[in-house]
């Protein structure tokens, strides 16, 4: 069925205001990131655009530690989220044992405890582990999710249960066809769990925030925090420089993984 | 002493009602043996106990003579093969087929061995490195057969290995599994709700219904001699015509509407003075050109099959068919005759369903093929 | 069939074999289960009910700066915390903010995700960039938007004064304040909620709109009766996480407001970080937020009760 062409145009003009005015804060700190201070400043069309304030913001700021910082929390929390939520997501689907049910309630029940209003006696817990400024204190207590939990639930829940008891026939036990069966069938999942799980590492903010002190395992976010906060001079373009390089990764990500990440998180969310 | 033995076997989910009850059967070894019935009658899961997917709720399982109630699946050395084949879909063919073997640390020389033979017999030679969802139906269904072979094992459970594949290569893949089972001297339990297949491929058939066996026995046995009314529709097609009946002076009337004469037959004791639902095959009912007992018939429905033609008419409130050999020219409302005879009746008890006398006709039937 | 009926006392004997097998094979399993689930029982333990029955604990008592208890007080801290103006104040703040941004959210969201929805040519690049604020951090858009409401070089403020209005103090004004952060994170939530919201559009099945076309249906007649009752689960699961996330704002207010002015943007979770790690009154801070677990679990209830009855599941 197509669209008669008046309705075509029509769908084209809304969807490049919307698409305008959704991304014009992004474009306006990307197109300052190259523009010089004054031009900022006083508004007018840029004269010239350069690298400069992406240089000011490497050499004034570690940014490069923080980026490889936020790098390694980011791919830790992934993988632990990963791996707990895959075991876990199994022994709901394939193990029958007493207490499953009750088990499952309870990983529900975590989804209405924010982390918020368990976050002092977290930061004591951190604390007296002395792992404040280290990377465990920024990643283990993100290990377990319930959300990652029932979207690979979900995604188990649609391998037959055929293939279990094929392998049980031939005497496969539970951990191998765990490795060797569900993991690799339901590889997308888990990239898409994956993904989501490190975009919102990468984007964490308050709980880096409290847990880093100096710069040994600080994270972009925080980085970015410290720049725009001591940048006395209040140079716009250093800082939307900083804010950029901090975008990229996830933008690219996103970009990438878009429709996975859609199918996943709908897939998650209803069923 | 049977090959398999099952003891009073029960089966409840939910410790209530019981799925399955009181099963007692023995299957020999060697034997290809089919259990069929309608859907939920609880085929799947007598099959799944045997396999030890399923708990035992009651009774004993015996494989080759040892008790196996308690025994993982692993420890029963059988193999399977699932409805919807159970094949892993991120593993080639060749591995698919080598699964087992794997799983169970056979040494790789004898793997290879072993792979080459069943590949070369169900024809997968050529197919090994693909995957499972670059295979038709047909070539999905021998990968699942040929994990089954390459095992070993003695004994073979399939659960409806049919019911996904077209009609043309259902009849195809039925043989071929039938003179696998042969050669390989393997002890095959069959699950299918489709009779047609029990009929053709059972050295021994179990019909079960509502989780009870109704009747044990060779195809032509289940045919002949139906156990009850059950058996009687359950097994042929088109299904036994049945009618209520009762003795009458010298004639037996059905469904208050057709009268039969006994002629010299004489009637046993066991059929007076009761209620009867007689049993009738339509290839019994021939179109009567003989003078002698022949009934007039409106036809209600004819179809034309090519080498014979049925004919439907009403007896009372019942619909009956006859099935004639060759290709009639008749019509809907066309009054013909058409024979019938006491002689080829089944009789059963009205109450029970339970058969009380087989038809003459094929006793005499049975006698001249031994 | 049944010639070798095993004598009875034989059968017992077999029957206590069978009992034990069982016994040892249902150890097992549950063993087995135990290990698969242990990790993720383990750490949401020590870091999530362990922290929450502290948190509770906590929350009757006075503590030194470094949140060891002093002195039992009771409930003196719920009672300080219902009496003081500042948490008042602090409350209004959020349940506002939480109108403000979950409505706007979802409407704007769904408008784009219909849009999207088109089959038109180039279509992924707009849904792309309507995902696109998902994968921008908070911190980062915090940023993006500091400047959007600078008061004197600010891109909104610059259009003001174009059109020949006035400028107004997005983060100075009171009356302006919590509209600006509300602004801020309408626009870093619509990324998420337009994802699952297309995807939602896109599971319904099409031959639903192919017979509504048949029977002549118009564009708007079948938004109504085939796409939003259709959404239904979609919409609910997005609602109730856009209303758990405002009520979990805080980066935004760390960078563009501190809670200021005047605490107008001192949102919850903003408050109790203010109070336990500026103040170190951590015995307070955690009655805030023994205060904000009761909210969310509430929350929670009431949207479980009320999706159980209006959503339309297929
Ligand atoms: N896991 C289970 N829990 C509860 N009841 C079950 C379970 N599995 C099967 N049943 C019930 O047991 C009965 C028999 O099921 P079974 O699968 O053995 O039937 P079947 O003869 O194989 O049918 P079909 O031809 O449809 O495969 C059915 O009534 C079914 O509802
Ligand atoms: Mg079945």
């Amino acid at each position: 069925m197509t669209m008669p062409i008046s309705k075509k145009i029509l769908f084209y003009f809304l969807l490049s205001i919307a698409a305008l005015v959704v991304f014009a804060p992004a474009l306006m700190a990307f197109v300052m990131s190259f523009m010089e201070n004054k031009d900022i400043m006083t508004g007018t069309i840029p004269q010239s655009l350069s690298f400069d304030n992406y240089l000011k913001a490497f050499e004034q700021f570690p940014l490069l530690k923080y980026l490889f910082n936020s790098l390694v929390v980011s791919i830790v929390i992934t993988i632990g989220q990963l791996v707990l939520s895959s075991l876990a997501a199994y022994a709901f689907v394939f193990l029958e044992f007493k207490g499953r049910d009750m088990l499952f309630f309870l990983f529900i029940a975590t989804m209405m405890v924010p982390f918020e209003a368990s976050i002092i006696p977290n930061f004591h817990i951190i604390r007296d582990l002395n792992w404040i400024d280290q990377y465990p204190g920024l990643t283990v207590p993100f290990f377990a999710t319930a959300f990652g939990t029932f979207l690979l639930r979900q995604n188990f829940k649609q391998i037959p249960k055929e293939l279990r008891e094929a392998s049980q026939i031939v005497g496969m036990g539970d951990f191998k066809f765990y490795l060797k069966v569900v993991l690799p069938v339901a590889k997308t999942s888990l990239v898409t769990l994956g993904a989501y799980g490190f975009l919102t590492s990468w984007n964490m903010y308050l709980w880096p925030l409290l847990s880093t002190t100096n710069d040994t395992v600080r994270t972009v976010q925080i980085g970015l925090k410290q720049l725009q906060t001591q940048e006395q001079l209040n140079d716009w373009g250093v800082i939307m420089s900083g804010a950029i390089i901090v975008i990229i990764p996830t933008l690219i990500l996103l970009f990438l993984g878009q429709k996975q990440l859609q199918k996943g998180l709908t897939e998650g969310a209803i069923k | 002493m049977g090959y398999i033995e099952l003891m009073g076997i029960s089966k409840s989910y939910n410790k209530q009602s019981n799925v399955l009850n009181g099963i007692d059967l023995t299957i020999e070894k060697g034997e290809f043996f089919v259990l069929v019935g309608p859907s939920g009658s609880g085929k799947s899961t007598l099959l799944r106990m045997i396999a030890g997917l399923e708990e035992i709720s009651g009774g004993t399982l015996k494989i080759s003579g040892e008790i196996v109630n308690h025994l993982p699946p692993k420890n029963r050395n059988l193999s399977m093969v699932f409805q919807n084949y159970a094949l892993y879909p991120h593993l080639s063919v060749e591995q698919n087929i080598l699964f087992g073997l794997h799983a169970k640390k056979i040494d790789k020389e004898i793997q290879r061995k072993r792979l080459e033979e069943t590949a070369e017999m169900m024809g997968l030679s050529e197919l090994l490195k693909r995957k499972p969802r670059e295979l038709s139906g047909g070539q999905r269904q021998r990968v699942a057969l040929a994990r089954a072979v390459v095992s070993e094992a003695p004994l073979c459970l399939m659960d409806e290995p049919l019911s996904n594949l077209d009609a043309k290569l259902r009849a195809n893949m039925r043989i071929e599994i039938r003179r696998l089972q042969k050669r390989l001297g393997l002890t095959m339990v069959y699950v299918t709700h489709d009779q047609v297949e029990a009929m053709t491929m059972g050295d021994r058939i179990m019909v079960l219904n509502d989780g009870i066996i109704q009747q044990v026995g060779e195809p032509i046995e289940l045919y002949n001699k139906p156990a009850n009314l059950f058996v009687a529709t359950f097994i042929g097609s088109p299904k036994m015509n049945l009618g209520k009946a009762v003795l009458k002076d010298s004639k037996l009337l059905i469904e208050n509407a057709l009268e039969v004469p006994l002629e010299q037959m004489e009637v046993p004791t066991s059929l007076q003075n009761r209620d009867l639902v007689i049993g009738l095959r339509a290839e019994h009912m021939p179109h009567g050109s003989e003078q002698h007992q022949i009934q007039k018939v409106e036809i209600v429905n004819v179809e034309h099959l090519g080498n014979e033609t049925l004919i439907s008419f009403e007896v009372g409130t019942e619909l009956w068919t006859a099935k004639w050999l060759g290709q009639w020219l008749v019509q809907v409302g066309d009054i013909v005759p058409i024979h019938i005879s006491v002689e080829n009746m089944c009789f059963f008890d009205a109450d029970t369903g339970c058969l009380i006398q087989e038809a003459a006709f094929s006793q005499k039937q049975e006698v001249v093929s031994k | 069939m049944s010639m070798t009926k095993p004598m009875p006392d034989a059968l017992e004997i077999q029957e206590i074999n069978f009992e034990s097998v069982k016994r040892k094979q249902r150890v097992k399993s549950f063993t087995k289960g135990m290990l698969f689930l242990l990790p993720s029982i383990v750490l949401f333990g020590v870091f999530l009910f362990y922290p929450l029955f502290k948190t509770m604990y906590l929350s009757f008592f006075l503590t030194n700066a470094r949140g060891e208890t002093t002195v039992f007080v009771g409930l003196q801290n719920y009672i300080e915390m219902f009496t003081s103006p500042i948490f008042h104040q602090s409350m209004k703040s959020t349940f506002l903010f939480v109108l403000y941004t979950v409505p706007t959210t979802i409407i704007i969201a769904l408008l784009l995700a219909v849009l999207a929805n088109e089959k038109l040519k180039g279509i992924g690049f707009f849904r792309t960039i309507f995902s696109s604020t998902m994968g921008i951090s908070v911190a980062a858009a915090s940023v993006f938007w500091l400047y959007m409401f600078h008061p004197s070089i600010g891109f909104l403020n610059r259009i003001l004064n174009l059109i020949g209005l006035e400028s107004i103090g997005w983060l100075t004004d009171p009356n302006w304040a919590l509209i600006a952060v509300a602004v801020t994170t309408i626009w870093m939530n619509l990324g998420f909620t337009f994802l699952v919201l297309l995807g939602g559009l896109q599971s319904i099945d099409s031959y639903l709109y192919e017979s509504a076309d048949i029977d002549g249906a118009g564009y708007f007649y079948k938004l109504r009766r085939i796409t939003i009752p259709m959404l239904s689960p979609t919409l609910f699961f997005v609602i109730t996480v856009t209303i758990i996330n405002a009520f979990q704002t805080f980066g935004q207010i760390d960078i563009l407001t501190q809670g200021g002015p005047q605490n107008t943007t001192n949102l919850i979770v903003y408050s109790i970080y203010r109070e336990a790690f500026s103040n170190y009154q951590f015995g307070t801070a955690s009655a805030q937020a023994i205060v904000l677990f009761i909210i969310i679990l509430v929350m929670t209830i009431i949207q479980f009760k009320l999706g159980e009855r209006k959503v339309h599941y297929q």
